[in-house]
């Protein structure tokens, strides 16, 4: 209490805030950036360490041997999947049949808002096939789920392959104590979604689907498989999930050491780990990766079919084969036996997984930055609107009340109401045309297709992100505010402060539930949302405002994402990217419930233009 | 100034049954903020369907309600949402009257004051006018119906909203000089949360000191002690008649609740609000209103299981104390943190609940720093009411001994 009405300390303090404003945010949005960079640096990177004591101590013995079956299961597969042109449906059934599962199907159906063009797909139906392996040492209460998604891209036949021959080696096991189901999907992802939809009885993305037939018990981890070749150089591991959604640490510190044991060499983001962190190439390689999990956690797209089971609170990891040119290669028996030592290990698991961290970062696979260490740095970042938005509110304050009560007693002024409510009544427009273009830019897009269509030489997808384009643009042309007032400071610095809150109330809002969107985020748009104000350089200020709207912000990203992957792009195929990323954005809003979308267009957008006003108060 | 009311209700009653017509409403009344195991509409149901069936509603643990709540909505249960949305409109209504009266005995006890010459010679710009007093009838109104608090509490179907109703109409029959009426409301309002007990304090001195303004002045102090002995009698009396009954008024420790009172370390919070009356009494004995509104707050705060509509009750009083505002020094930065507290309660409860990656320690964080921003909020209303006194008799450029500007220090 002393601080807050203590009048020599407050006064110490409004000065402090006051004078040094500037030095103090510049000092904290750098203090924020170095932050970030800090943590691949060891005191804030940790080693990664299995906290689940079911999985810890106990040692299992893989005895899976069935690579020549895999292979000719997957070549099977891949003939009948050839001559069918879709999933081999009956094929598939018998052949898990035949292995001992007891087998069900189920058939799905979902008309996406718009042509996939990415993918292909509009009015897609398609049939998803899964086997349970009925435990016997339990009733059936709990499961776990091996799943391989097959879509038009993705063949994935040694997945399938190594699937069933997995299936047929548990199947002569006695020791399960969870039902195990083995699930291929079609269509990728959406078949994973249809039949999680019905395995858990909700409908939340509008998808149609029948019923299933045959169920386990509550889901308690998943691994998704994706494995394309008969041999592997590596396994890619993919953690990020819809949303930025990650699962339990100790799942992929499970994965971790199995491929340890097994000797498989295993990458994340597709970046080997560096083994020494004590020089300084070990952390700068350790950066890369970071980075390149903030990028993908931040797009809020499930990277792989793992993400969407984490909405469903299930523990979820893909697995990906690669096959490069490295001369060491692993067969399926390798990849077989690290899946096997982690169902094994998943197998004695007496509760959840909920032990180990689930807000996490990786620099590397045994690295990992915990959220009491990554929060900082969105802190800092944030730190600087709080501090901007304190000395605006004390410029305005003093406007109106005089000098900020020297010693308790109002210096003699004029009453504040009057000019206060005027400053009011000229933030509504504003306000409101900037959230009305917000909701444009959510509903006309997708709703508007088919008259941009009867009227413009242009696809569905093409009209969509084209009107998306049109709308953001147009947000910058509006009229701004309508008000003359006497003062035309008070306005604009209300306006102002409106937004710095507004901006950081969502700022803070995404970094909680999302790190690494509400990092990005706040790196890009709050220097420029500090800085913007209708005096001084207008154009370079604009130019910079431009530079770090959402838009940009998500073209910048790609560009940073490519070059980091050590693919750079050109600018053309920047741009072509730039596209795709904004219908796949989209449609995945609607098809997964992603929510990248209606956040930059209902929130930050909205937020950036209140900006833009102030850029260009009269 | 009628008209402006009725638009506010008009405004009002359009946006909860837009609301409640939305798909948000079940959102809305499933939400931990909105509604608690004791005002739950879901619970109210349960507890009718049970009465139907013949059993008793208190025989299982569901049911928290009083039996008069029950037999109300018994006959009502088709036009409930009817039901809140006049009980948020009357609530405005006799919020609206009451600070109109209360304005005016503000008004005539300043130019009282003026007339006595009590107050100190340089405070002409602490003085009101009628001016500035002139709307604030209406911005109560409006900051009831208007506020997001109420509006959710109304469309979750809260009986938490009942009780405000009773509370508002217990203020206004206070104020207008109704000992019985008042004592009535306050009875209910005590028989549905037994927190508004409290509230007989500053009752009681407001009721005392209007009669002492009273020009037969004389008489009236001879009288008012006999009459303070028989409002206690018929308050305690009508109390007893309403409490005697089989109540429901236990309180539950069952579930977690919300805001503050949700860990079981807060458990001492809960008996905290009868902490503060006699203190408050004593400090504030010439200012019951003002008393009343801190009281109220106090019990938003600390009670069991609150919910936002007890919050949006005193929030509805912030315009009565507009004159305050130059006093007030926290209050950028606490309107902030309430504000931030209220969107952060739905994001982590969505990371504790659905996405499992937070635990209840992150929710519990976020009620804590909750309930600490309403706490520095209220004693910086408190402190500068007492400044604005302070100055009113001292006056307003104080120097001290040495000739430099003097400055008041809380300590």
């Amino acid at each position: 209490m002393g601080l807050l009405s203590d009048p020599v300390r407050r006064r110490a303090l409004a000065r402090l805030v006051l004078r040094l404003n500037a030095p103090l945010c510049v000092l904290s949005y750098v203090a924020g950036i170095a932050w970030f960079l800090a943590l691949v640096f060891p005191p804030l990177t940790q080693r990664t360490y299995m906290s689940e004591n079911a999985m810890g101590s106990t040692m299992v013995e893989e005895q899976f041997a069935g690579g020549d079956r895999a292979r000719a299961f997957a070549r099977d597969f891949a003939a009948h999947r050839k001559k069918s042109g879709a999933l081999p449906v009956a094929w598939l059934e018998r052949t898990m049949r035949s292995v001992g599962l007891e087998v069900y199907t189920q058939s799905f159906s979902r008309k996406l808002p718009f042509p996939d063009e990415t993918h292909e797909r509009y009015m897609v139906s398609g049939t998803n096939v899964y086997g349970i392996l009925r435990a016997p040492r339990a009733a059936s209460t709990e499961s776990l789920v091996l799943t391989v998604p097959c879509g038009s891209d993705s063949t994935n036949s040694q997945a399938v392959g190594l699937l069933l021959a997995l299936a047929a080696h548990f199947r002569g096991q006695i020791y399960w104590a969870k039902d195990i189901v083995f699930l291929v999907t079609e269509h990728d992802l959406l078949g994973t979604e249809a039949w999680l939809e019905a395995y858990h009885d909700v409908n939340v993305t509008g998808m149609q689907s029948s019923p299933l037939q045959g169920r386990a018990g509550a889901i308690q981890a998943a691994v998704a498989l994706e494995l394309s070749s008969d041999v592997v150089t590596s396994l890619d591991v993919a953690v990020e999930g819809l949303n930025g959604q990650l699962p339990n640490l100790d799942l992929l510190n499970l994965f971790q050491t199995f491929c340890q044991k097994g000797g498989l060499l295993c990458t994340l983001q597709g970046k080997l780990q560096p083994e020494d962190w004590t020089s300084l190439d070990g952390p700068l390689q350790g950066l890369q990766t970071l980075l390149l999990m903030v990028l993908r956690q931040a797009s809020g797209r499930p990277h792989g079919s793992h993400g969407l089971f984490l909405r469903y609170r299930v523990e979820a990891l893909t697995l990906r084969g690669i096959n490069s040119f490295r001369q060491y290669k692993y067969d399926l028996v390798a990849v077989g036996k690290a899946l096997e030592g982690m169902f094994r290990k998943l197998n004695h698991l007496l509760e959840r997984l909920h032990q180990s961290f689930f807000l996490y970062l990786l620099p590397g696979l045994s690295r990992f930055v915990s959220i009491g260490l990554y929060m900082p740095a969105v802190g800092f970042l944030l730190l600087v609107l709080g501090l901007k938005a304190l000395e605006l509110w004390m410029q305005l304050h003093e406007a109106g009340m005089g000098l900020e009560e020297p010693g308790g007693a109002p210096g003699p002024s004029v009453p504040l109401p009057p000019s206060q409510g005027v400053g009011l009544a000229s933030l509504v427009a504003p306000l409101l045309i900037s959230q009305a273009m917000g909701l444009a830019l959510y509903v006309l897009p997708v709703l508007g297709q088919h008259v941009a269509t009867q009227h413009f030489p242009v696809a569905e997808a093409e009209a969509v992100v084209l009107t998306l384009l049109a709308i953001y643009a147009a947000g910058l042309a509006l009229p701004h505010n309508t008000h003359r007032t006497q003062a035309p400071d008070r306005g604009w610095m209300a306006l102002k402060l409106v937004a710095l809150i507004y901006l950081a109330l969502q700022l803070g809002c995404i970094a909680l539930t999302n790190f690494s969107l509400g990092f990005l985020l706040a790196t890009t748009m709050v220097p420029t949302a500090a800085l913007a104000k209708p005096h001084g350089p207008r154009t370079l200020y604009a130019a910079l405002l431009v530079l770090t709207s959402p838009a940009a912000t998500l073209l910048g990203s790609l560009f940073l994402w490519r070059e980091l992957q050590e693919a750079p792009l050109s600018l053309a195929e920047g741009w072509q990217l730039f596209l795709a990323a904004l219908a796949q954005g989209v449609l995945e809003h609607h098809t997964y419930g992603a929510l990248l979308f209606p956040l930059l267009s209902l929130g930050l957008y909205p937020c950036w233009l209140l900006f833009w006003n102030v850029l260009f108060w009269k | 100034m009628a008209a402006p009311l009725v638009l506010v209700l008009v405004v009002a009653v359009t946006v909860r049954a837009a609301l409640f017509r939305s798909s948000l409403a079940e959102f809305i009344s499933e939400r931990v903020e909105v509604v608690s195991p004791l005002s739950s509409w879901k619970r109210v149901v349960e507890g009718l369907s049970l009465l139907d069936l013949g059993v008793s509603p208190y025989s299982g643990a569901v049911f928290h309600e009083t039996p008069l709540i029950i037999y109300l909505f018994h006959f009502l249960i088709d036009y409930a949402e009817l039901v809140f949305m006049i009980t948020d409109a009357l609530t405005a209504i006799a919020l609206y009257f009451a600070i109109q009266d209360f304005n005016k005995v503000v008004f005539k006890k300043q130019k009282l004051l003026l007339e006595l010459d009590q107050y100190a010679p340089d405070v002409a710009e602490l003085i009101r006018t009628p001016m500035e007093m002139r709307y604030i009838p209406l911005k109560v109104a409006l900051f009831y119906l208007l506020n997001p608090y109420t509006i959710l509490s109304c469309v979750a179907k809260s009986t938490c909203a009942i009780n405000n109703t009773l509370i508002a109409f217990f203020i206004l029959t206070t104020i207008k000089g109704s000992a019985f009426l008042s004592a009535i409301f306050l009875a209910l309002a005590t028989y549905q949360s037994l927190y508004p007990l409290t509230l007989f304090v500053p009752g009681l001195l407001y009721l005392l000191q209007t009669r002492h303004i009273n020009p037969n002045s004389a008489a009236a102090v001879h009288t008012c002690e006999n009459e303070e002995q028989s409002l206690l009698d018929l308050f305690l009396g009508v109390c007893h008649d309403v409490c005697g009954k089989p109540s429901g008024n236990h309180l539950p420790l069952l579930l977690p609740s919300q805001l503050l009172g949700f860990h079981p370390r807060s458990l001492w919070l809960y008996i905290n609000v009868f902490f503060y009356t006699i203190p408050l009494a004593i400090k504030l004995k010439e200012h019951p209103i003002f008393f009343m509104f801190i009281q109220i707050a106090v019990i938003a705060i600390f009670k069991s299981y609150p919910t936002v509509g007890d919050v949006a009750l005193y929030m509805a009083f912030f315009p009565v104390w507009n004159h305050l505002y130059r006093f007030l020094r926290n209050i950028f930065v606490l309107t902030c943190i309430i504000i931030v507290c209220s969107l952060l309660f739905p994001v982590l409860w969505h990371l504790w609940i659905y996405a499992g990656s937070a635990n209840s320690n992150f929710f519990y964080a976020i009620t804590l720093t909750f309930n600490v921003g309403q706490i520095l909020l209220i004693s910086d209303y408190f402190y500068a009411f007492l400044r604005r006194e302070y100055y009113l008799t001292h006056g307003l450029y104080l120097t001290a001994k040495d000739g430099t500007e003097a400055m008041l220090v809380l300590k």
